[in-house]
Protein backbone atom coordinates (compact mmCIF):
# COMPACT_ATOMS: atom_id res chain seq x y z
CA UNK A 1 0.00 0.00 0.00
CA UNK A 2 2.71 2.42 1.03
CA UNK A 3 4.62 1.45 -2.06
CA UNK A 4 1.78 2.14 -4.48
CA UNK A 5 1.20 5.48 -2.79
CA UNK A 6 4.78 6.61 -3.09
CA UNK A 7 5.15 5.64 -6.72
CA UNK A 8 3.32 8.59 -8.35
CA UNK A 9 5.48 10.94 -6.31
CA UNK A 10 8.74 9.43 -7.43
CA UNK A 11 8.09 9.51 -11.17
CA UNK A 12 7.64 13.30 -11.54
CA UNK A 13 10.81 13.90 -9.51
CA UNK A 14 12.84 11.66 -11.76
CA UNK A 15 11.33 13.30 -14.80
CA UNK A 16 12.14 16.74 -13.38
CA UNK A 17 15.87 16.08 -13.03
CA UNK A 18 16.00 14.10 -16.27
CA UNK A 19 14.12 16.80 -18.19
CA UNK A 20 16.31 19.47 -16.65
CA UNK A 21 19.48 17.63 -17.68
CA UNK A 22 18.21 17.06 -21.22
CA UNK A 23 17.11 20.68 -21.66
CA UNK A 24 20.46 21.92 -20.34
CA UNK A 25 22.35 19.56 -22.65
CA UNK A 26 20.25 20.58 -25.67
CA UNK A 27 20.80 24.28 -25.01
CA UNK A 28 24.56 23.84 -24.46
CA UNK A 29 24.96 21.73 -27.61
CA UNK A 30 22.92 24.12 -29.73
CA UNK A 31 24.77 27.17 -28.41
CA UNK A 32 28.35 25.99 -28.29
CA UNK A 33 29.01 23.01 -30.56
CA UNK A 34 28.71 24.96 -33.84
CA UNK A 35 30.99 27.66 -32.37
CA UNK A 36 33.62 25.25 -30.99
CA UNK A 37 33.67 23.03 -34.11
CA UNK A 38 33.23 25.39 -37.05
CA UNK A 39 32.80 22.71 -39.69
CA UNK A 40 30.69 23.51 -42.74
CA UNK A 41 27.42 21.61 -42.32
CA UNK A 42 26.64 22.18 -46.00
CA UNK A 43 29.77 20.34 -47.20
CA UNK A 44 28.65 17.91 -49.87
CA UNK A 45 30.48 14.63 -50.43
CA UNK A 46 28.75 12.76 -53.23
CA UNK A 47 31.18 9.85 -52.86
CA UNK A 48 29.83 9.23 -49.35
CA UNK A 49 26.08 9.64 -49.84
CA UNK A 50 23.57 7.73 -47.71
CA UNK A 51 26.17 6.01 -45.53
CA UNK A 52 24.75 4.30 -42.44
CA UNK A 53 26.02 5.40 -39.01
CA UNK A 54 29.75 4.75 -38.54
CA UNK A 55 32.71 6.16 -36.58
CA UNK A 56 33.31 8.82 -39.23
CA UNK A 57 29.62 9.77 -39.42
CA UNK A 58 27.90 8.74 -36.13
CA UNK A 59 24.46 9.61 -37.53
CA UNK A 60 25.32 8.60 -41.09
CA UNK A 61 25.11 10.85 -44.17
CA UNK A 62 22.21 12.15 -46.22
CA UNK A 63 21.39 11.79 -49.89
CA UNK A 64 24.18 14.20 -50.96
CA UNK A 65 26.74 12.97 -48.43
CA UNK A 66 26.36 15.68 -45.77
CA UNK A 67 27.13 14.64 -42.20
CA UNK A 68 23.85 14.17 -40.34
CA UNK A 69 25.19 14.70 -36.81
CA UNK A 70 26.52 18.09 -37.83
CA UNK A 71 23.29 18.99 -39.58
CA UNK A 72 21.18 17.84 -36.62
CA UNK A 73 23.13 20.12 -34.28
CA UNK A 74 22.75 23.08 -36.64
CA UNK A 75 19.09 22.23 -37.14
CA UNK A 76 18.58 22.14 -33.38
CA UNK A 77 20.17 25.58 -33.13
CA UNK A 78 17.79 27.04 -35.70
CA UNK A 79 14.77 25.25 -34.26
CA UNK A 80 15.55 26.49 -30.74
CA UNK A 81 16.04 30.03 -32.03
CA UNK A 82 12.68 29.91 -33.80
CA UNK A 83 10.99 28.25 -30.82
CA UNK A 84 12.33 30.60 -28.15
CA UNK A 85 11.89 33.86 -30.08
CA UNK A 86 8.40 32.91 -31.31
CA UNK A 87 7.34 31.83 -27.81
CA UNK A 88 8.65 35.08 -26.32
CA UNK A 89 6.89 37.27 -28.89
CA UNK A 90 3.65 35.28 -28.56
CA UNK A 91 3.79 35.49 -24.77
CA UNK A 92 4.39 39.24 -24.71
CA UNK A 93 1.57 39.86 -27.19
CA UNK A 94 -0.78 37.38 -25.50
CA UNK A 95 -0.11 38.76 -22.03
CA UNK A 96 -0.62 42.35 -23.15
CA UNK A 97 -3.88 41.57 -24.96
CA UNK A 98 -5.21 39.31 -22.20
CA UNK A 99 -4.35 41.76 -19.44
CA UNK A 100 -5.91 44.63 -21.39
CA UNK A 101 -9.14 42.71 -21.94
CA UNK A 102 -9.30 41.49 -18.36
CA UNK A 103 -8.40 44.80 -16.75
CA UNK A 104 -10.72 46.96 -18.86
CA UNK A 105 -13.65 44.55 -18.91
CA UNK A 106 -16.97 45.49 -20.48
CA UNK A 107 -17.03 46.32 -24.19
CA UNK A 108 -13.27 46.33 -24.67
CA UNK A 109 -13.11 42.82 -23.23
CA UNK A 110 -15.92 41.55 -25.45
CA UNK A 111 -14.44 43.00 -28.64
CA UNK A 112 -10.91 41.74 -27.92
CA UNK A 113 -12.06 38.25 -27.00
CA UNK A 114 -14.27 37.96 -30.11
CA UNK A 115 -11.16 38.80 -32.19
CA UNK A 116 -9.31 36.06 -30.32
CA UNK A 117 -12.20 33.65 -31.04
CA UNK A 118 -12.11 34.62 -34.70
CA UNK A 119 -8.40 33.83 -34.99
CA UNK A 120 -8.83 30.63 -33.00
CA UNK A 121 -11.57 29.37 -35.29
CA UNK A 122 -9.09 29.06 -38.17
CA UNK A 123 -6.80 26.01 -37.90
CA UNK A 124 -3.58 27.66 -36.86
CA UNK A 125 -1.30 25.73 -39.19
CA UNK A 126 -3.42 27.11 -42.03
CA UNK A 127 -3.15 30.63 -40.64
CA UNK A 128 0.59 30.10 -40.21
CA UNK A 129 0.91 28.98 -43.83
CA UNK A 130 -0.96 32.11 -44.92
CA UNK A 131 1.55 34.27 -43.05
CA UNK A 132 4.69 32.58 -44.46
CA UNK A 133 3.17 32.60 -47.93
CA UNK A 134 3.21 36.40 -47.90
CA UNK A 135 7.00 36.60 -47.50
CA UNK A 136 10.15 35.16 -49.02
CA UNK A 137 11.28 31.96 -47.29
CA UNK A 138 13.50 32.70 -44.31
CA UNK A 139 13.73 32.46 -40.58
CA UNK A 140 11.83 35.68 -39.69
CA UNK A 141 8.63 34.87 -41.59
CA UNK A 142 8.61 31.49 -39.84
CA UNK A 143 9.03 33.14 -36.43
CA UNK A 144 6.30 35.67 -37.27
CA UNK A 145 3.99 32.92 -38.46
CA UNK A 146 4.43 30.85 -35.29
CA UNK A 147 4.18 33.86 -32.97
CA UNK A 148 1.08 35.28 -34.65
CA UNK A 149 -0.80 32.02 -34.33
CA UNK A 150 0.17 31.24 -30.74
CA UNK A 151 -0.56 34.35 -28.68
CA UNK A 152 -4.24 33.42 -28.59
CA UNK A 153 -4.08 30.75 -25.89
CA UNK A 154 -1.85 32.95 -23.71
CA UNK A 155 -4.30 35.82 -24.09
CA UNK A 156 -7.12 33.53 -22.90
CA UNK A 157 -5.15 32.24 -19.92
CA UNK A 158 -4.01 35.72 -18.85
CA UNK A 159 -7.48 37.22 -19.24
CA UNK A 160 -9.08 34.49 -17.11
CA UNK A 161 -6.42 34.93 -14.44
CA UNK A 162 -6.79 38.74 -14.45
CA UNK A 163 -10.56 38.42 -14.12
CA UNK A 164 -10.19 36.19 -11.08
CA UNK A 165 -7.58 38.48 -9.47
CA UNK A 166 -9.64 41.59 -10.18
CA UNK A 167 -12.38 40.62 -7.74
CA UNK A 168 -10.00 40.09 -4.80
CA UNK A 169 -10.28 42.47 -1.85
CA UNK A 170 -6.68 43.64 -2.28
CA UNK A 171 -7.72 45.21 -5.57
CA UNK A 172 -10.56 46.97 -3.68
CA UNK A 173 -7.96 48.18 -1.20
CA UNK A 174 -5.82 49.55 -4.05
CA UNK A 175 -8.85 51.38 -5.51
CA UNK A 176 -9.63 53.00 -2.16
CA UNK A 177 -5.93 53.82 -1.84
CA UNK A 178 -6.19 56.02 -4.94
CA UNK A 179 -4.44 53.72 -7.43
CA UNK A 180 -5.23 54.40 -11.10
CA UNK A 181 -6.41 51.64 -13.43
CA UNK A 182 -2.92 51.55 -14.94
CA UNK A 183 -1.28 51.19 -11.53
CA UNK A 184 -3.66 48.44 -10.45
CA UNK A 185 -2.89 46.55 -13.67
CA UNK A 186 0.86 46.98 -13.60
CA UNK A 187 1.44 46.67 -9.89
CA UNK A 188 -1.14 44.11 -8.78
CA UNK A 189 -2.66 42.25 -11.73
CA UNK A 190 0.31 41.65 -14.05
CA UNK A 191 2.68 40.35 -11.36
CA UNK A 192 -0.08 37.94 -10.38
CA UNK A 193 -0.39 36.44 -13.87
CA UNK A 194 3.33 36.26 -14.70
CA UNK A 195 3.83 32.71 -13.35
CA UNK A 196 0.98 31.44 -15.54
CA UNK A 197 2.22 33.38 -18.55
CA UNK A 198 5.75 32.07 -17.98
CA UNK A 199 4.46 28.52 -17.85
CA UNK A 200 2.53 29.07 -21.07
CA UNK A 201 5.72 30.44 -22.68
CA UNK A 202 7.78 27.40 -21.70
CA UNK A 203 5.13 25.01 -22.99
CA UNK A 204 5.01 26.99 -26.20
CA UNK A 205 8.70 26.47 -27.04
CA UNK A 206 8.34 22.79 -28.06
CA UNK A 207 5.08 23.55 -29.79
CA UNK A 208 6.77 26.31 -31.78
CA UNK A 209 9.58 23.90 -32.70
CA UNK A 210 6.98 21.46 -34.02
CA UNK A 211 5.37 24.22 -35.94
CA UNK A 212 8.64 25.26 -37.55
CA UNK A 213 9.30 21.62 -38.44
CA UNK A 214 5.81 21.23 -39.87
CA UNK A 215 6.15 24.37 -42.02
CA UNK A 216 9.59 23.27 -43.24
CA UNK A 217 8.28 19.75 -43.88
CA UNK A 218 5.57 21.23 -46.08
CA UNK A 219 8.29 23.12 -47.90
CA UNK A 220 6.99 26.49 -46.70
CA UNK A 221 9.41 27.15 -43.88
CA UNK A 222 13.10 27.69 -44.13
CA UNK A 223 14.97 27.52 -47.48
CA UNK A 224 15.49 23.88 -48.44
CA UNK A 225 19.29 23.91 -48.11
CA UNK A 226 19.19 25.21 -44.54
CA UNK A 227 19.82 22.56 -41.90
CA UNK A 228 16.49 22.74 -40.07
CA UNK A 229 15.05 19.65 -38.44
CA UNK A 230 11.84 19.91 -40.48
CA UNK A 231 13.77 20.29 -43.73
CA UNK A 232 15.87 17.24 -42.88
CA UNK A 233 12.87 15.02 -42.16
CA UNK A 234 11.26 16.25 -45.36
CA UNK A 235 14.35 15.56 -47.43
CA UNK A 236 14.67 12.10 -45.91
CA UNK A 237 11.25 10.88 -47.03
CA UNK A 238 12.52 9.37 -50.26
CA UNK A 239 15.38 7.48 -48.67
CA UNK A 240 13.12 6.14 -45.89
CA UNK A 241 11.01 4.39 -48.52
CA UNK A 242 14.23 2.83 -49.84
CA UNK A 243 14.95 1.42 -46.37
CA UNK A 244 17.52 4.00 -45.21
CA UNK A 245 16.20 4.82 -41.75
CA UNK A 246 18.90 7.06 -40.32
CA UNK A 247 18.20 10.33 -42.18
CA UNK A 248 14.68 10.23 -40.71
CA UNK A 249 15.36 8.77 -37.26
CA UNK A 250 18.01 11.19 -35.97
CA UNK A 251 16.40 14.52 -36.90
CA UNK A 252 13.12 13.00 -35.64
CA UNK A 253 14.71 12.23 -32.27
CA UNK A 254 16.13 15.76 -32.18
CA UNK A 255 12.57 17.05 -32.46
CA UNK A 256 10.96 14.61 -30.02
CA UNK A 257 13.49 14.45 -27.17
CA UNK A 258 13.80 18.21 -26.45
CA UNK A 259 10.02 18.49 -26.79
CA UNK A 260 9.42 15.83 -24.14
CA UNK A 261 12.09 17.33 -21.90
CA UNK A 262 10.61 20.84 -22.01
CA UNK A 263 7.13 19.43 -21.47
CA UNK A 264 8.42 17.49 -18.44
CA UNK A 265 9.96 20.64 -16.97
CA UNK A 266 6.81 22.63 -17.59
CA UNK A 267 4.63 19.91 -16.06
CA UNK A 268 6.57 19.96 -12.81
CA UNK A 269 6.50 23.76 -12.80
CA UNK A 270 2.73 23.60 -13.21
CA UNK A 271 2.51 21.16 -10.31
CA UNK A 272 4.39 23.64 -8.16
CA UNK A 273 1.93 26.38 -9.14
CA UNK A 274 -0.97 24.17 -8.21
CA UNK A 275 -0.13 21.08 -6.17
CA UNK A 276 -3.67 19.79 -6.49
CA UNK A 277 -3.47 19.41 -10.23
CA UNK A 278 -2.34 16.01 -11.48
CA UNK A 279 0.81 15.82 -13.50
CA UNK A 280 0.21 14.95 -17.13
CA UNK A 281 2.04 15.67 -20.32
CA UNK A 282 0.01 17.86 -22.60
CA UNK A 283 1.42 19.84 -25.45
CA UNK B 1 -21.76 63.76 6.60
CA UNK B 2 -21.80 60.38 4.95
CA UNK B 3 -25.33 59.89 3.72
CA UNK B 4 -26.63 56.73 2.12
CA UNK B 5 -30.21 57.09 1.02
CA UNK B 6 -32.58 54.45 -0.31
CA UNK B 7 -29.78 52.17 -1.47
CA UNK B 8 -30.71 49.07 -3.44
CA UNK B 9 -27.68 47.00 -4.36
CA UNK B 10 -26.48 43.47 -4.91
CA UNK B 11 -25.03 41.09 -7.46
CA UNK B 12 -28.17 40.16 -9.33
CA UNK B 13 -30.59 42.81 -10.39
CA UNK B 14 -33.67 40.71 -9.80
CA UNK B 15 -32.64 39.72 -6.29
CA UNK B 16 -30.68 42.56 -4.68
CA UNK B 17 -29.33 41.79 -1.19
CA UNK B 18 -29.70 45.41 -0.08
CA UNK B 19 -33.17 46.84 -0.59
CA UNK B 20 -34.04 50.46 -0.02
CA UNK B 21 -31.70 51.01 2.94
CA UNK B 22 -30.81 54.45 4.32
CA UNK B 23 -28.04 55.23 6.80
CA UNK B 24 -26.27 58.41 7.87
CA UNK B 25 -22.97 58.85 9.69
CA UNK B 26 -22.11 62.30 11.09
CA UNK B 27 -18.51 63.57 11.16
CA UNK B 28 -16.78 62.16 14.21
CA UNK B 29 -19.59 59.73 14.85
CA UNK B 30 -19.06 55.98 15.24
CA UNK B 31 -21.90 53.90 13.84
CA UNK B 32 -22.06 50.16 14.20
CA UNK B 33 -24.03 48.14 11.68
CA UNK B 34 -25.21 44.90 13.18
CA UNK B 35 -26.64 41.99 11.25
CA UNK B 36 -26.42 38.25 10.65
CA UNK B 37 -23.99 36.97 8.04
CA UNK B 38 -25.18 37.11 4.45
CA UNK B 39 -27.71 39.86 5.10
CA UNK B 40 -26.02 42.41 2.84
CA UNK B 41 -24.33 44.63 5.39
CA UNK B 42 -20.91 44.14 3.78
CA UNK B 43 -22.41 45.07 0.42
CA UNK B 44 -23.78 48.26 1.98
CA UNK B 45 -20.33 49.00 3.39
CA UNK B 46 -18.81 48.52 -0.09
CA UNK B 47 -21.41 50.89 -1.54
CA UNK B 48 -20.54 53.46 1.13
CA UNK B 49 -16.82 53.17 0.29
CA UNK B 50 -17.67 53.72 -3.40
CA UNK B 51 -16.48 50.20 -4.24
CA UNK B 52 -19.78 48.79 -5.43
CA UNK B 53 -22.26 50.61 -7.65
CA UNK B 54 -25.80 50.35 -6.31
CA UNK B 55 -28.78 49.75 -8.61
CA UNK B 56 -30.50 52.77 -7.12
CA UNK B 57 -30.14 55.25 -4.30
CA UNK B 58 -27.63 58.00 -3.61
CA UNK B 59 -24.42 58.32 -1.62
CA UNK B 60 -23.45 61.83 -0.51
CA UNK B 61 -19.94 62.27 0.89
CA UNK B 62 -19.26 65.57 2.70
CA UNK B 63 -21.98 67.30 0.71
CA UNK B 64 -20.91 65.93 -2.69
CA UNK B 65 -23.02 63.28 -4.33
CA UNK B 66 -21.10 60.31 -5.69
CA UNK B 67 -21.57 59.93 -9.44
CA UNK B 68 -19.08 57.18 -10.15
CA UNK B 69 -17.89 54.12 -8.33
CA UNK B 70 -14.45 52.46 -8.16
CA UNK B 71 -12.15 54.03 -10.74
CA UNK B 72 -14.93 56.30 -11.98
CA UNK B 73 -15.01 58.09 -8.65
CA UNK B 74 -12.64 61.06 -8.50
CA UNK B 75 -9.46 60.17 -6.65
CA UNK B 76 -9.95 62.64 -3.79
CA UNK B 77 -13.41 61.18 -3.17
CA UNK B 78 -12.08 57.62 -3.17
CA UNK B 79 -9.23 58.41 -0.84
CA UNK B 80 -11.55 60.11 1.66
CA UNK B 81 -12.17 56.54 2.83
CA UNK B 82 -10.04 54.10 4.70
CA UNK B 83 -11.35 50.55 4.44
CA UNK B 84 -10.40 47.49 6.46
CA UNK B 85 -11.77 44.18 5.23
CA UNK B 86 -12.68 41.02 7.05
CA UNK B 87 -10.01 38.71 5.67
CA UNK B 88 -6.50 40.18 5.85
CA UNK B 89 -5.16 37.24 3.78
CA UNK B 90 -7.27 38.27 0.77
CA UNK B 91 -6.86 42.00 1.21
CA UNK B 92 -3.07 41.99 1.00
CA UNK B 93 -1.22 41.57 -2.29
CA UNK B 94 0.74 38.35 -1.62
CA UNK B 95 3.87 39.73 -3.32
CA UNK B 96 4.25 42.90 -1.23
CA UNK B 97 6.25 43.27 1.96
CA UNK B 98 4.23 44.75 4.81
CA UNK B 99 6.13 48.05 4.59
CA UNK B 100 5.24 48.36 0.89
CA UNK B 101 1.67 47.34 1.61
CA UNK B 102 1.28 50.23 4.06
CA UNK B 103 3.11 52.72 1.83
CA UNK B 104 1.29 51.74 -1.38
CA UNK B 105 -1.53 54.35 -1.17
CA UNK B 106 1.07 57.12 -0.67
CA UNK B 107 3.02 55.91 -3.70
CA UNK B 108 -0.16 55.53 -5.76
CA UNK B 109 -1.12 59.14 -5.05
CA UNK B 110 2.33 60.57 -5.77
CA UNK B 111 3.40 61.20 -2.18
CA UNK B 112 6.33 58.81 -2.29
CA UNK B 113 8.64 61.05 -0.22
CA UNK B 114 6.39 60.88 2.84
CA UNK B 115 6.25 57.08 2.74
CA UNK B 116 9.19 56.12 4.96
CA UNK B 117 8.29 58.45 7.85
CA UNK B 118 4.59 57.64 7.65
CA UNK B 119 5.17 53.86 7.61
CA UNK B 120 7.42 54.14 10.68
CA UNK B 121 4.85 56.17 12.54
CA UNK B 122 1.91 53.89 11.69
CA UNK B 123 3.89 50.71 12.36
CA UNK B 124 4.51 52.05 15.86
CA UNK B 125 0.82 52.77 16.31
CA UNK B 126 -0.46 49.37 15.20
CA UNK B 127 2.42 47.55 16.90
CA UNK B 128 4.44 46.12 14.01
CA UNK B 129 8.20 45.79 14.49
CA UNK B 130 10.73 46.77 11.82
CA UNK B 131 11.48 43.09 11.38
CA UNK B 132 7.82 42.25 10.63
CA UNK B 133 7.62 45.10 8.12
CA UNK B 134 10.22 43.32 5.99
CA UNK B 135 8.13 40.14 5.76
CA UNK B 136 5.59 39.17 3.13
CA UNK B 137 1.96 38.34 3.98
CA UNK B 138 2.45 34.55 4.04
CA UNK B 139 5.18 34.96 6.67
CA UNK B 140 3.00 36.70 9.26
CA UNK B 141 -0.13 35.76 11.24
CA UNK B 142 -3.66 36.92 10.45
CA UNK B 143 -3.53 39.35 13.37
CA UNK B 144 -0.21 40.87 12.25
CA UNK B 145 -1.48 41.17 8.70
CA UNK B 146 -4.69 42.86 9.84
CA UNK B 147 -2.55 45.36 11.79
CA UNK B 148 -0.76 46.18 8.53
CA UNK B 149 -4.09 46.47 6.69
CA UNK B 150 -5.35 48.94 9.31
CA UNK B 151 -2.15 50.95 8.96
CA UNK B 152 -2.70 51.01 5.19
CA UNK B 153 -6.27 52.26 5.71
CA UNK B 154 -4.99 55.12 7.88
CA UNK B 155 -1.99 56.12 5.77
CA UNK B 156 -3.84 58.74 3.68
CA UNK B 157 -5.56 60.21 6.79
CA UNK B 158 -9.12 59.41 5.65
CA UNK B 159 -12.13 61.38 6.85
CA UNK B 160 -14.22 58.19 6.89
CA UNK B 161 -13.24 54.79 8.17
CA UNK B 162 -15.13 51.70 7.09
CA UNK B 163 -14.37 48.51 8.96
CA UNK B 164 -16.06 45.48 7.44
CA UNK B 165 -15.92 42.76 10.12
CA UNK B 166 -12.39 43.94 10.83
CA UNK B 167 -11.98 41.84 13.96
CA UNK B 168 -13.98 38.73 13.00
CA UNK B 169 -10.84 36.66 12.38
CA UNK B 170 -8.88 37.95 15.38
CA UNK B 171 -8.38 37.06 19.03
CA UNK B 172 -9.58 39.29 21.88
CA UNK B 173 -6.30 41.08 22.58
CA UNK B 174 -5.66 41.93 18.92
CA UNK B 175 -9.27 43.07 18.63
CA UNK B 176 -8.82 45.40 21.59
CA UNK B 177 -5.53 46.73 20.21
CA UNK B 178 -6.96 47.47 16.76
CA UNK B 179 -10.11 49.11 18.16
CA UNK B 180 -7.86 51.30 20.32
CA UNK B 181 -5.82 52.33 17.25
CA UNK B 182 -9.00 53.26 15.37
CA UNK B 183 -10.33 55.25 18.35
CA UNK B 184 -7.00 57.12 18.84
CA UNK B 185 -7.00 58.07 15.19
CA UNK B 186 -10.62 59.24 15.37
CA UNK B 187 -9.96 61.29 18.50
CA UNK B 188 -7.14 63.22 16.80
CA UNK B 189 -8.64 63.49 13.30
CA UNK B 190 -12.36 63.67 13.92
CA UNK B 191 -13.00 60.96 11.33
CA UNK B 192 -16.37 59.23 11.17
CA UNK B 193 -16.61 55.46 11.43
CA UNK B 194 -18.93 52.87 9.96
CA UNK B 195 -18.14 49.48 11.40
CA UNK B 196 -19.93 46.35 10.29
CA UNK B 197 -20.17 43.26 12.43
CA UNK B 198 -22.29 40.58 14.03
CA UNK B 199 -20.90 40.94 17.59
CA UNK B 200 -23.41 43.17 19.38
CA UNK B 201 -21.35 43.39 22.61
CA UNK B 202 -18.32 44.71 20.73
CA UNK B 203 -20.31 47.14 18.58
CA UNK B 204 -22.31 48.49 21.54
CA UNK B 205 -19.11 49.22 23.49
CA UNK B 206 -17.22 50.60 20.51
CA UNK B 207 -19.80 52.79 18.80
CA UNK B 208 -21.90 55.83 19.65
CA UNK B 209 -24.86 54.22 17.96
CA UNK B 210 -25.62 50.73 16.71
CA UNK B 211 -28.00 50.26 13.81
CA UNK B 212 -29.68 46.90 13.46
CA UNK B 213 -29.97 45.60 9.91
CA UNK B 214 -33.59 44.51 10.36
CA UNK B 215 -34.55 48.05 11.48
CA UNK B 216 -32.78 49.70 8.54
CA UNK B 217 -34.02 47.51 5.77
CA UNK B 218 -37.61 48.12 4.93
CA UNK B 219 -37.87 45.47 2.25
CA UNK B 220 -35.01 43.07 3.03
CA UNK B 221 -35.90 39.59 4.17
Amino acid sequence: MADTLSRPLRIPRLSLSLSGAVVAAVVLVALFVPVLFPVDEQAVDLAAKLRPPSWDHPFGTDEVGRDLLLRCVHGLRISLLVGVVAALVATVVGTAVGALAGALGGWADRVVMRVVDLFSSVPHLLLGIFVVAMFRPGIWPVIASVALTHWLSTARIVRAEVLSLRSRPYIDAAVVGGASRWRVTVRHLLPGVLPQAGLAAVLMVPHAIWHESALSFLGLGLPAHQASLGNMVQAARGSLLAGDWWPTLFPGLFIIVPTLAVAGLAASWRDRLNPRRRSELTL
Amino acid sequence: MLELSRITAGYERRAPVVRDVSLTVAPGEAVGLLGPSGCGKSTLARVAALLHRPYSGTVVVDGRAAHGWRHRAPREQRTAFGVVFQQPRLSADPRMRLADLIAEPLRATGRRDEAAARVDELAGRVGLSAELLRRRPHEVSDGQLQRACLARALVLRPRWLICDEMTAMLDASTTAALVAVVEDYRAESGAGLLTVGHDSVLLDRWCDRTARWEDLASGAG
